[in-house]
C-alpha cells in the first residue's frame, strides 16, 4: 500500500516536473525554431516547427544592416568582456586574500562597507559616474567597464572569493611560510591553485553579466563601430522593417549561444557560485 | 548579512586568542585590499556624494553646474506627473513581481529537492532562463511571444480565449513584463534549494512520528528554517526590481500610455536623452531613499518573522 502510494507520488512529481520544465524552456525552443520560419509563419501560427524552412536568415542577419555586422559586434564584445573578466578575477583574488588572511586596523568596518555596497543601487551612482567618465574622456571606449573591474568594484565577486578562501586551512599558509614563501608567493603558489573552482565561478558570472549587459553599454558606447552584441541586436530590431523578423530572431539566438554553451559546460560552478553568495537574475 | 558578521567576529576572536590577546596587525593586509579601497573611493564613494551635490544643481554636461538649491526636488514633486506615474508603476511592479517570483522559486525548489533520478537535468532546465538575465535577446523573444499576432495568443485561440493585447493594453503590459521576471527565478531557487538540503532529515522524521501532515511540516519546519534565505532573496530581488530597465525599454519602451514607464526609464530619459543631469541626480536620490527605506523596514520587521537557529530571532 505504502509502496504504491510512493510510486504514484514519484510519477506525479516527474510528470509535474516535465510539464512545467517544458513550459519553462518552450520560449527558448520557439526562438530557435522560429529563426528558420517565414514572417507569415512567425505570426499567426502556433506551430513550433516551420512550415517552410528559411535557411539564409543567419547569414543575412549576420551581415547586419549597415556598415557593421555581427562579426564586428562579436569582436567588440570580446574586446570588452575578456579584459573585464581577467581584471575582475585578479583584483577580487588579491583583495579577498587581504580580507581573508590578514588583520589590519578598521578591518571589520571596511568589510561591512564592502557588504553594504552589495546593496548600493547602481541607479544612484550611474549619473555622476557618467559625468566622471566624460571628464576622463572615457566615453565611447570600453574603459568604463575594464578599469573599475581592475579595482575590485564588484563586491559580489570579492565576497565570493573571501568565502572560498576562508574554507582553505591556514596550516597551508603556515607550512609555506616555513618553507620560505612570502605572503604573495603563498597566494600565487599555494592558494591560487586551490582556488580554481571559485575563480571559475567568478569568471563565468562576470562573463555572462558583461556579455548580456545592456544598460551600461547603451549609456557608455555611442558609435556603431564600437557596438556590442546587445547594442547591435537592438539596432537590428529598430532597423528592420517588417521584412526580416527571422533575421532578428536568428541574431538573438546567436547572441545567447555563448552563454548557453558556457552554462552547459560549467553548470557546477553556477550552482556553487550562487549558493555561496546568491545574487542577481 | 549579520550571519557573516558573526562568522567574521568569531574568526577574529580566535586569531586574537592565538596571539594571546596581543593585537598583531599585519599591515600588509591593507596593501592587498588597497585596490578595492581606491576603487571604492573613485568609482563608488565619490560618485555617490557628488550625485547629492548635482541634485541641487542645474547641469547639462556642457555649461558648468549651477547651484539652484531645492528647485529640482520641488519640480519633481509639484510639476512632474511622469514622476508619479513612474513611481506608481514601479511600485506595482515590485510589489507583484518580487513575491510571485519568490513563491515560485520556493515551490520549484521544493519539487527539485526530491531525490529523483535525473533531478540534475531538471535543475538545469529550470535555471536556464535565468542565465540570460536582462539580455536584449530575451526582450526580443518576449516581444515576439506576446505580440497581438504572437504565439501566445495563437495558443489561447485554440482554447477560444482572446486575443489578449499583452503589450498594447495599458492595463496588462506591466504584468506581461512582470511575467518575464518571474520566469527568471533561477538564482533565488538555487538558494532555496541549498537551504532545503541543509535541513536535517530527523526533524521531518520526528514530525512524521507525531503524525504531522506534509503541508503542516512544510509550514512548521521547512518555511521557518528558510526564513533567513527568504529575507536575503527578498532584499536582493527588491533592490533589483526597483531598477529594472532592459525589458521595459526594449519590449514596450515605457508604453502604452506610460503604463510600463518604470523609474529606471524615467531616470534614463532625463539623464541620457535630455541631459538634465542635476534633475536626474535628484531623481536617483529619491530612488535611493525609497530603496533604503524599504530595506530598513524589511530588516526591522524581520526580527518578528525570521527564525534564527541560535534562538536570537
Amino acid at each position: 500500500m505504502r509502496e504504491t502510494s510512493s510510486k504514484t507520488n514519484t510519477m506525479l512529481n516527474y510528470s509535474f516536473l516535465i510539464v512545467l520544465g517544458f513550459i519553462m524552456v518552450y520560449p527558448l525552443i520557439w526562438l530557435f525554431t522560429s529563426s528558420f520560419k517565414t514572417n507569415a509563419d512567425i505570426f499567426g501560427s502556433s506551430k513550433l516547427l516551420p512550415t517552410t524552412y528559411v535557411w539564409d536568415s543567419y547569414a543575412l542577419g549576420w551581415q547586419g544592416t549597415g556598415q557593421y555586422g555581427f562579426q564586428d559586434f562579436f569582436i567588440n564584445t570580446l574586446i570588452l568582456v575578456v579584459p573585464t573578466v581577467i581584471f575582475t578575477i585578479i583584483s577580487s583574488v588579491i583583495v579577498a586574500y587581504g580580507f581573508a588572511r590578514f588583520e589590519f586596523p578598521l578591518k571589520t568596518m571596511l568589510f561591512s562597507i564592502m557588504i553594504a555596497t552589495l546593496m548600493l543601487p547602481n541607479a544612484s551612482i550611474m549619473i555622476p559616474r557618467y559625468i566622471l567618465f566624460n571628464k576622463m574622456n572615457w566615453l565611447d571606449t570600453y574603459l568604463p567597464f575594464i578599469i573599475p573591474a581592475a579595482f575590485a568594484t564588484g563586491a559580489f565577486f570579492v565576497y565570493m572569493m573571501i568565502q572560498f578562501l576562508r574554507g582553505l586551512p591556514r596550516d597551508l599558509d603556515e607550512a609555506a611560510t616555513i618553507d620560505g614563501c612570502n605572503s604573495f608567493t603563498v597566494l600565487t603558489r599555494v592558494l591560487l591553485p586551490l582556488c580554481k573552482p571559485a575563480i571559475f565561478s567568478v569568471g563565468i558570472f562576470q562573463f555572462m553579466w558583461t556579455w548580456n549587459d545592456f544598460f551600461n553599454s547603451i549609456i557608455y558606447i555611442s558609435s556603431v563601430k564600437k557596438f556590442t552584441v546587445s547594442l547591435g541586436l537592438r539596432l537590428s530590431l529598430d532597423a528592420s522593417s517588417a521584412v526580416s523578423w527571422n533575421q532578428v530572431l536568428a541574431m538573438s539566438v546567436v547572441s545567447i549561444v555563448p552563454c548557453i554553451l558556457l552554462f552547459f559546460f560549467a553548470q557546477k560552478y553556477f550552482v556553487e557560485g550562487i549558493s555561496t553568495t546568491g545574487l542577481k537574475g | 548579512m549579520s550571519a557573516s558578521h558573526s562568522v567574521l567576529a568569531k574568526a577574529q576572536k580566535k586569531t586574537r586568542q592565538k596571539v594571546k590577546a596581543k593585537k598583531n596587525y599585519q599591515y600588509i593586509g591593507l596593501l592587498y585590499i588597497a585596490p578595492w579601497i581606491i576603487g571604492l573611493l573613485i568609482f563608488q564613494f565619490y560618485p555617490f556624494l557628488s550625485s547629492l551635490y548635482y541634485s541641487f544643481t542645474d547641469y547639462n554636461m556642457v555649461s558648468t553646474p549651477k547651484f539652484i538649491g531645492l528647485d529640482n526636488y520641488k519640480k519633481i514633486f509639484t510639476a512632474d506627473p511622469d514622476f508619479y506615474q513612474s513611481l506608481k508603476v514601479t511600485g506595482i511592479y515590485v510589489l507583484l513581481a518580487v513575491p510571485v517570483k519568490l513563491a515560485f522559486a520556493l515551490f520549484i525548489a521544493m519539487l527539485l529537492s526530491a531525490k529523483l533520478k535525473g533531478i540534475n537535468f531538471f535543475r538545469t532546465v529550470y535555471y536556464l532562463p535565468s542565465i540570460l538575465g536582462g539580455s536584449v535577446a530575451i526582450s526580443v523573444l518576449w516581444r515576439f511571444l506576446f505580440m497581438k499576432e504572437g504565439v501566445i495568443n495563437n495558443m489561447l485561440g485554440y482554447l477560444h480565449i482572446g486575443p489578449v493585447d499583452w503589450l498594447g493594453s495599458p492595463d496588462i503590459a506591466l504584468y506581461t513584463l512582470g511575467l518575464l521576471t518571474v520566469w527568471q527565478f533561477g538564482s533565488s531557487m538555487v538558494l532555496f534549494l541549498a537551504g532545503i538540503q541543509q535541513i536535517p532529515g530527523d526533524l521531518y522524521e520526528a514530525g512524521a512520528i507525531d503524525g504531522a501532515s506534509k503541508p503542516r511540516m512544510f509550514f512548521k519546519i521547512t518555511v521557518p528554517l528558510l526564513t533567513p534565505i527568504v529575507l536575503f532573496n527578498l532584499v536582493m530581488q527588491m533592490v533589483n526590481a526597483f531598477q529594472e530597465f532592459t525589458g521595459a525599454f526594449v519590449i514596450t519602451n515605457g508604453g502604452p500610455m506610460k503604463s510600463t514607464f518604470l523609474y529606471a526609464l524615467k531616470l534614463y530619459e532625463e539623464a541620457f536623452s535630455f541631459f538634465k543631469m542635476g534633475y536626474a541626480s535628484a531623481l536617483s536620490w529619491i530612488l535611493f531613499i525609497i530603496i533604503m527605506t524599504v530595506t530598513a523596514v524589511i530588516f526591522k520587521t524581520s526580527n518578528s518573522w525570521v527564525y534564527y537557529e541560535d534562538g536570537r530571532g
